[in-house]
């Protein structure tokens, strides 16, 4: 199958077009965010109805990179495990427009509720490939919570990131699909 | 009694905490490449090529092969005669720690209280130690730096005895297909049979040291490894958890006596970066 070749920021339309199981690299600026950002993330918009960074159309992907050594843009900077952001993400969908997510792992039915309702899509980049993922990142700035370390939001610029569209907007699921067509007989 | 410095110690701990993150050992290499030859899924196979090219980029460019570089975990083998000039062994290990951890880039991923503060200590330290008192006069230390994410995917499970080798095959495989991609498989099965709640959990870590390929020494743990490997592998789980025939690469399994009311199982999982280094002082 060809690689789908993409840019961001997204609109619910771009969105919408991708299937699950499409190879796709991603072109343009991506948020990285985890656990404890999004932790305040959730927090700031229950106080103040508003996230303190512009969500809207934008796609956040679940890392936390190494330090970058001297001369490099960035550390090793591959995906974590999207489930623990599960509790805050319908939120970020729903108030903030918030149109993409990379990360690894299955997500849970009101994830998939609130991608299917506003048009959102769900990447997997492979887990442990942080050191080639790394080398699709042009620029990292800091943008939130830089006391958080390796937690912080970054603005990243991407090039040819590469990744997989693992839940589509129609709630079809990579996770459940893929494993089926080559479990053997009457397996677990 | 043989003396060995204190700083000869922490050296050797900061060598290991970057070789270990940096180069991933040829058995996982060589496992790696035998699982693409086999691997049904043309997805599953793009997949283990990015794994392997993704250890050839680390080492080649000395950059961590998976940005969690984890808890600093080390088993450590003492001679009864040795004796450490200087100080003591855990500190010595810290501060080779916080060395390695600085000097290497590493990602800093230990926090200070589980619970209320979960504040980042900031240099990775404190290390995981597990000592051992064995004869003679040497030193050996193996550093295993452990990621979140295949951690929190491992159970341990006090089994009844009457549940028997079924009960411990449906346990170990069961709790690996449940993980599906979540532990970035493929993924190395650490299982401890035995022992009492406290060590089945480190038989099932100290299970994933041996190498890969290399089966049990017991044939009848040996042929274990294998139905429990099969049963892992017909799930269809496959590499990352989007579907093909690779979900682990080897089973190991430790054992050890038990209670006649007990039978223990513990599983501890590691995923493709399977990171280990070793020194003997």
């Amino acid at each position: 199958m060809a690689i789908k070749k993409i840019t961001t920021p997204l609109n619910e339309r771009d969105a919408r077009s991708l299937r699950m199981g499409d190879e796709v690299l991603i072109t343009g600026p991506i948020l990285i965010g985890r656990d404890a950002a999004h932790k305040r993330l959730a927090a700031a918009l229950e106080q103040h109805g508003a996230a303190p960074v512009d969500l809207n159309g934008q796609v956040i992907y679940y890392a936390g990179p190494t330090p970058a050594k001297p001369g490099r843009v960035i550390g090793s900077a591959g995906p974590t495990t999207s489930g623990r952001m599960d509790p805050y993400t319908p939120q970020l969908i729903r108030q903030c427009g918030l149109k993409g997510m990379i990360g690894k792992g299955p997500r849970n039915q009101a994830v998939k509720d609130a991608m299917k309702e506003r048009g959102c899509v769900y990447f997997v980049a492979t887990g442990g490939a942080a050191a080639m993922l790394a080398r699709a990142v042009r620029k990292s700035t800091p943008l939130l919570y830089e006391e958080l370390g390796p937690e912080a939001v970054c603005r990243l610029e991407v090039e040819d990131f590469p990744a997989v569209v693992a839940t589509d907007c129609e709630g079809n699921d990579l996770y459940e699909e893929g494993p089926k067509k080559y479990k053997k007989g009457n397996a677990i | 009694m043989r003396s060995i410095e204190y700083g000869k110690i922490a050296d050797a701990v900061r060598d290991m905490c970057l070789e270990s993150n940096y180069d991933l050992p040829d058995d996982v290499r060589a496992c790696l490449n035998d699982a693409l030859t086999k691997e049904e899924s043309p997805l599953g196979r793009s997949i283990l090529r990015q794994c392997l090219d993704n250890a050839a980029i680390a080492g080649n460019e000395r950059v961590p092969i998976c940005q969690d570089t984890g808890l600093a975990v080390f088993f450590v083998r003492l001679g009864a005669d040795v004796r450490i000039e200087g100080g003591i062994l855990p500190d010595a290990v810290n501060e080779g720690v916080k060395r390695g951890y600085r000097e290497g880039c590493l990602r800093k991923s230990t926090l200070d209280d589980p619970l209320f503060a979960r504040a980042n200590t900031g240099d990775n330290a404190p290390a995981v130690i597990h000592l051992e008192l064995v004869p003679g006069d040497g030193l050996e230390i193996t550093m295993a730096p452990k990621g979140g994410g295949a951690e929190n995917m491992s159970r341990l499970k006090m089994l009844p005895p009457s549940a028997g080798e079924q009960g411990v095959i449906d346990f170990v495989a069961g709790t690996v297909v449940e993980a599906g991609g979540n532990p970035c498989p493929p993924t190395v099965v650490g299982v401890g049979i035995g022992g009492t709640f406290e060590r089945v959990a480190l038989l099932a870590k100290k299970a994933l040291l041996w190498p890969l390929g290399r089966a049990n020494d017991d044939p009848r743990y040996a042929a274990l490894e294998q139905k429990i490997l099969r049963r892992i592998n017909d799930s269809g789980v496959g590499p990352q958890g989007l579907g093909g025939s690779t979900t682990s690469l080897w089973v190991h399994i430790e054992h050890a006596p038990c209670h006649l009311a007990s039978l223990p199982a513990a599983v501890n999982i590691n995923c493709h970066a399977h990171r280990h280094a070793h020194r003997a002082l």
